[in-house]
């Protein structure tokens, strides 16, 4: 069973949904929902699963409805039509005691402009889920002093969110969202506010951190790299509608539509695409053409980047293993060129 | 199909009436214009060419508010004049006291407390502070009748802004938790801020008689709407990505309220307070004229005996006393903002 399940999400959003709804399941486009009726639809007919201690990424430009699909899981959004299932409870179907009680034990969230309490030092804005929950005093000082070790902010608890520079805020808002222990994380947009170099570096260190707590993560962002930097599963969404679901070889090798063609057009293939992705199996190889001098042996989940040198400079071919050191498949130059070449 | 089809007539006969019903309503009162106009003309032609069959409002069209409020007064009067005398002796009672406090206590005890509460609530600041000292001995420097003069508006003035403060932020609050109650409530603010204050300082003296009640109701009916306002104003300013940041931690109504919300519009509120106080001080010069003593008092004695130099020495010590409270609670509004925006 799947942590998350999304079925049918429609959203629409204006003085009177519900009427609207069978027009916009009747396959109206937005255009002339937006011109018959003044409504927008957020989402339509959205589904999607996402598994236990995995990065979902959810990419598309604004307005693509990324932002409204992630605040339905922890209900800061109603849907109009259809149900979000979190550990197999439909989430639209709690009261308003439950919904409160859910998102204090189950989930936390980071934000883009990182959402901060300017009014609170940053020990107690990482503190703030544990105090909502009613954690005694010294005890949650104890977790949120940890949580701040962690994203490396020690000397800095009695400091105010605008004393410190934008990186470090975000690093609080990651603090904050983790000092709950919650199983899920849903982060919207939450590096998009970042310089490029400080976003690589949260970037890592978000990943550091899932290696070590196997959390659940929605990851909401409209860049590329990041998405396929993090994601081990990317759902692209454009006007509402989810376009393509998959690993990120997926998207790369296979995209859905134009529109994730666009995307991908001037993705840095080598960075994304694994070497079982490219290789030649075992069984259709054949082993006669290569130099046994030349052969390298590489893991299975190496990123081509680090293989394109080997190939180019002595021709050689390349030996893919996987964790045991069993040969799964061959590269050589004649692999590596199909798989970087770019399709249009 | 038909659901559609149904859907899409039923907005359009809702369109058509907010579009039409009001011409038609308009169209209406023509037509009985006409049919009671003395002046008929003869022609269609002449009916179109000569509107002096419009010159005159129709008499009929006459709504009896005179009489209704008239009548609904007395009954009023006569029915609950009992609850009134109750709120008059409290008043009276608490006004009493605080100026039997206020005039008990040495002069420079006075400054010095002010000058205490000045230190405090503006962070320290020197400068600040001694000039509140320095305005508060001039009220008396200008002449000594004023001392005690001005205790008693004070006294007038800190319990209307306490009756204020009760009324006016819990409706600003109120007022941002509810768009329908907001909308409701502004046109009440509006007719509060515009309706000239002698039309509730007559009903006023007749509730309550002459003297300081009545005129701490009319400072309360002047004053309260910028409270009002800039609490709702500051609730609603509060970022919303911080809101929704609460509400992700599972936040109660009541936690977000009073844990996010509030203080971090706290600022407002503290403007909205240093208005009340200074439309409460305008007002009291007004007040004057129904018999209530104070500062006012001096001012209209001046103008009747058309003695400038009292009226202006009189208007001098108010708007000292202004100064005196503006910075008061200037001071600690700027304390709060300060904190959450530290300068760069």
């Amino acid at each position: 069973m799947s942590k998350i399940e999304i079925n049918n999400i429609y959203k629409i959003f204006g003085p009177n949904p519900q009427q609207v709804m069978p027009m916009v399941k009747d396959g109206a486009s937005k255009e002339q929902v937006m011109e018959d009726t003044g409504h927008t639809v957020g989402l339509y007919n959205v589904s999607l699963s996402i598994e236990e201690g995995e990065i979902f990424v959810c990419m598309g430009l604004s307005g693509s409805g990324k932002s409204t699909l992630i605040r339905h899981i922890n209900r800061l959004i109603d849907p109009t039509a259809g149900e979000v299932l979190v550990n197999n409870v439909d989430v639209c179907t709690l009261d308003e005691k439950e919904i409160l009680e859910f998102r204090k034990k189950t989930m936390s969230m980071v934000f883009q402009r990182f959402g901060l309490f300017p009014h609170k030092t940053i020990i107690e804005n990482v503190a703030y889920g544990l105090e909502i929950q009613e954690v005694p005093e010294d005890q949650r000082r104890e977790i949120a002093q940890g949580q701040i070790s962690a994203v490396g902010l020690d000397g800095f608890e009695h400091q105010y969110p605008a004393q410190l520079s934008g990186g470090m805020q975000q690093r609080v808002g990651l603090a904050r969202a983790l000092a709950t222990d919650p199983e899920i994380l849903l982060m919207d947009e939450a590096f998009s506010a970042l310089d490029p170099l400080i976003r690589s570096e949260m970037q890592n260190q978000l990943v550091d951190l899932q290696a070590k707590l196997k959390k659940t993560i929605v990851f909401i962002t409209h860049d590329l790299d990041e998405s396929l930097k993090l994601g081990d599963h990317i759902g692209i969404l454009n006007g509402g509608r989810l376009v393509q679901v998959g690993r990120p070889e997926d998207i790369i090798l296979n995209p859905a539509d134009d529109y994730v063609k666009a995307f991908v057009k001037d993705v840095n293939r080598s960075k994304v695409l694994r070497a079982k992705t490219i290789m030649t199996k075992l069984d259709k190889f054949d082993k006669s053409s290569t130099k046994p001098s030349s052969t390298y042996k590489y893991d299975e989940d190496t990123f081509i980047e680090d293989l394109v040198p080997k190939v180019l400079k002595d021709r050689s071919t390349i030996e893919v293993v996987d964790k045991k050191g069993t040969t799964k498949g061959y590269i050589t130059s004649d692999e590596l060129s199909v798989a970087l070449t770019k399709t249009h | 199909m038909w659901a559609l089809f149904l859907n899409r007539i039923s907005i359009m006969i809702r369109k058509f009436l907010t579009y039409f019903t009001f011409p038609i309503i308009f169209v209406w009162l023509l037509v009985v214009s006409y049919n009671s106009s003395k002046r008929k003309p003869d022609s269609v032609m002449e009916l179109l060419t000569d509107p002096s069959w419009l010159y005159d409002w129709p008499k009929w069209l006459d709504i009896p508010l005179m009489k209704w409020i008239n009548d609904g007064f007395k009954v009023f009067n006569e029915k609950y004049g009992i609850y009134f005398e109750v709120i008059n002796d409290f008043l009276l009672g608490a006004i009493l006291s605080l100026k039997k406090f206020l005039i008990v206590l040495p002069w420079p005890v006075v400054i010095a407390l002010v000058v205490a509460i000045v230190f405090f609530s503006s962070g320290r600041k020197v400068g600040t502070t001694v000039f509140v000292g320095i305005c508060t001995f001039f009220i008396g420097f200008l002449h000594p009748k004023f001392w005690d003069k001005a205790i008693e508006t004070t006294s007038i003035m800190i319990i209307g802004i306490l009756i204020c403060i009760v009324i006016g932020i819990p409706l600003g609050i109120a007022m941002a938790r509810n768009n329908k109650l907001r909308n409701a409530i502004l046109p009440v603010l509006d007719l509060m801020q515009t309706i000239p204050s002698f039309c509730y300082l007559i009903p006023g003296i007749m509730l309550f008689g002459l003297g300081a009640v009545p005129a701490i109701i009319a400072t309360v009916i002047y004053a309260v709407p910028p409270l009002v306002r800039l609490t709702d104003l500051g609730i609603t300013l509060v970022d919303t990505e911080v809101i929704e940041a609460a509400e992700a931690f599972g936040a109660s109504k009541r936690q977000k309220l009073l844990g996010v919300q509030l203080p971090l519009a706290l600022p407002n509120i503290m403007q909205g307070i240093n208005q009340c106080t200074m439309m409460a001080l305008a007002m009291v010069v007004i007040a004057s004229m129904i018999g209530t003593r104070g500062l006012g008092d001096e001012v209209l004695l001046g103008l009747q005996q058309l003695n400038v130099g009292k009226a202006t020495e009189a208007g001098l010590a108010i708007v000292l006393l202004a100064i005196v409270l503006d910075r008061i609670t200037q001071a600690y509004g700027k304390k709060i903002q300060d904190r959450n925006q530290p300068p760069k």
